[in-house]
């Protein structure tokens, strides 16, 4: 992991090294760079399969942290790249023509972090909300439990007693 | 509204142009109607007691508790020795059931699948998610209670009901049937507009007729 971020390095700036396990490693790249550290890890190193992609909402700093996960199957290591876009009007490159399947990873991140990916086949069709009018729902400032109990109706529950004040009442009503 | 569902000038394969209309060419809108009862008592018991014996499953998982259903339809639990077997349509089914959490998304085909089989017909609402939310209680997505938007007939607690909890449901199905209170149906008929209100209120891109059978 250290030797290939040595020569990536080389030809990429790169921030920093996460190293989380022998084949698991993170490397934040700026965003201009991503796409050419994308295509040659692809073609040469041999990452060739994109895992997911996916991303973490930093509300407090302002920024979509992106995740790009890539594996190398002859060599069982897996890669991930970090890439951070500013939070307001979120949009970034598309990479479906690097992995196909990134279209349908960009069209969730479309639906329920709101970050556009311009050029992304079917990237504003629905995904799994349908008519969905509210902000998207993984933005943190989303709040979920409110939504949920203006939507849907509630179900009162049942009634529940404290064992021991329950008896206490029952043996000795008078509260003796 | 989808595309697909507008009205507009199609032209035919011979050049010929006609006009389609999706949702008055492909469904019969006309809201459902209350079918009484047979006219001797006697007649009815028999119809109910035909109806308990010959319940026809839609096999429509819509959550994880779909997956009690392949161990109960398999040599293991065998629910077809109960005269219960599944049905790959919603027009040779009478039983529906809601198999789990159930979110808006799937609520609308639920709806429609519903709608689409015949009287008389059941719902059984399988798992606490169709109770009172479950562990989706404060979920932006699946309904909290079912009965709200289905005629219910009968739920099954637990988090999955176990194959034996679903046998045992069906028995009490039977009973419920047999006892002709099996009316699911005719409620969702005479309450028709209250369901309506209620599925319409969750399901913001209605894109359907009101009754689609």
């Amino acid at each position: 992991m250290r030797t290939l971020y040595a020569e990536l390095n080389k030809r990429f700036p790169l921030g920093e090294l996460t190293v989380q396990r022998e084949d698991l490693g993170f490397i934040t790249v700026e965003r201009e760079h991503l796409r050419a550290l994308l295509l040659h890890l692809r073609d040469l190193e041999g990452f060739t399969h994109l895992v997911l992609l996916t991303a973490v909402d930093w509300m407090e700093e302002g920024v979509f942290q992106l995740t790009y996960l890539l594996s190398d199957r002859k060599k069982r290591c897996d890669l991930g790249l970090r890439v951070m876009i500013a939070r307001d009007g979120a949009s970034m490159e598309t990479i479906h023509d690097v992995w196909p399947t990134a279209a349908t990873y960009q069209r969730e991140l479309c639906e329920m972090f709101g970050i556009d990916f311009p050029g992304s086949p079917g990237v504003h069709d629905p995904f799994i909300l349908e008519g969905w009018t509210d902000i998207p729902p993984y933005r943190r400032e989303f709040d979920t439990k409110k939504y949920a109990d203006e939507t849907f109706t509630h179900r009162a529950g049942r009634e529940t007693n404290d064992p021991a004040e329950y008896m206490k009442k029952q043996l000795y009503p008078d509260g003796a | 509204m989808k595309d697909e569902l507008k009205k507009r000038i199609i032209t035919g394969p011979d050049g010929f142009e006609f006009e389609v209309d999706p949702l008055n060419d492909y469904y019969c809108d006309a809201p459902p109607k209350v079918h009484p009862p047979a006219y001797v008592k006697i007649v009815e018991d028999l119809f109910n007691w035909a109806r308990s014996e010959s319940i026809w499953i839609l096999g429509f998982g819509t959550g994880c508790g779909a997956i009690e259903m392949r161990p109960l339809m398999t040599p293991r639990f065998d629910a077809y020795r109960y005269g219960v077997q599944w049905r790959p349509t919603p027009r040779q089914s009478n039983l529906f059931i809601i198999s789990g959490y159930l979110s808006v998304k799937t609520l609308k085909r639920v709806i429609r699948s519903y709608e689409q089989m015949q009287s008389p017909k059941y719902v059984i609402g399988l798992g606490s998610c169709t109770i009172n939310g479950g562990m989706y209680w404060d979920s932006y997505n699946t309904i909290k209670k079912l009965d709200e938007y289905l005629p219910v007939d009968l739920y099954i607690a637990g988090c999955m009901p176990r194959p034996e909890a679903l046998l045992k449901g069906f028995e009490d199905l039977k009973k419920i049937i047999r006892a002709g209170e099996g009316e699911g149906a005719n409620i969702y008929a005479k309450n028709f507009d209250w369901y309506k209100a209620n599925q319409k209120k969750v399901i913001q891109d209605w894109d359907m007729p009101d009754y689609n059978w």
